[in-house]
């Protein structure tokens, strides 16, 4: 009998990435939509101060602020490559490698410059 | 070259000739959304990095007419996200057992959209509690 090796695939990372940012953008997406760009652009339901540079500097110090910064950025764009490279096909583009290190190469990107940013901004 | 030229059934649009389908793409759709506000977001993380100048000029930008529009189309995309991503969980996760049955659909799309208004009112009044 010929032994065959399977390939491990790496599909279950981005789709666990995928699941993840799905996950977290049904619970909290709507709401900070409506927060960050809403209600403190226009000054209603919170504060007018709400989203100062004090605020907001204090917030991406905390290293639980610093978490939630990053898992919202991250894990967004994680979610929205992995359904817009799938969605692809659907639109009639036959995805290929490009497409993908496309999608995924930009969520990347965007991971690391969120990371360098949070790592800039200080403890 | 090839010169065999196979009849390929063209596919254009093939998803506009079916409601299930059309909702299909709209829900995909939303992912669109979700890039765009990650962007934003990130853009205002980079600028808060900058100093307090580089911040006050990204918050003041998001005051523009063009972006407050943008975030209520958002709004809605990434809300119809919630709404469908639940409505899909009893298909995608494995089946809940409870008691010798299983768990019906909609207890599973129910409490999901239930933690999601709790989750929600939850960072409301966080950030109101943080900055009152």
């Amino acid at each position: 009998m010929k032994q065959r090796t399977l390939k491990r695939s790496n599909a279950p990372i981005f789709w666990a990435l995928f699941g993840a940012g799905g996950m977290l953008s049904a619970l909290f997406g709507p709401m900070l939509v409506f927060i960050t760009g809403i209600a403190v652009p226009l000054a209603v339901v919170l504060p007018a101060d709400t989203m100062s540079y004090p605020h907001m500097l204090a917030f991406a110090q905390n290293i639980i602020g610093k978490g939630f910064i990053f898992a919202i950025i991250a894990l967004f764009l994680w979610h929205a490559a992995h359904r817009i490279f799938h969605s692809l096909h659907d639109i009639g583009i036959h995805a290929g490698t490009g497409a993908k290190l496309l999608c995924y190469g930009l969520a990347m990107l965007g991971t690391l410059i969120a990371a360098y940013a949070l790592l800039a901004i200080g403890f | 070259m090839n010169k065999r030229r196979p009849y390929v059934r063209p596919m254009d649009g093939w998803w506009r000739k079916n409601p299930f389908f059309v909702e299909y793409m709209v829900h995909e759709g939303t992912a669109l959304f979700v890039a765009a506000y990650a962007a934003i977001l990130l853009t205002g993380l980079v600028r808060l990095s900058q100093g307090e100048a580089a911040w006050n000029a990204w918050l003041s930008a998001l005051k523009n007419p063009w972006y407050v529009g943008f975030h209520l189309l958002a709004l809605a995309a990434i809300a119809y996200h919630t709404y469908t991503w639940f409505k899909i969980m009893p298909r995608t996760m494995p089946p809940v057992v409870v008691g010798g049955q299983r768990l019906p659909a909609w207890a599973i799309t129910g409490s999901g959209l239930a933690v999601a208004a709790a989750a929600s009112a939850a960072l409301l009044g966080l950030v109101w509690g943080l900055v009152r």
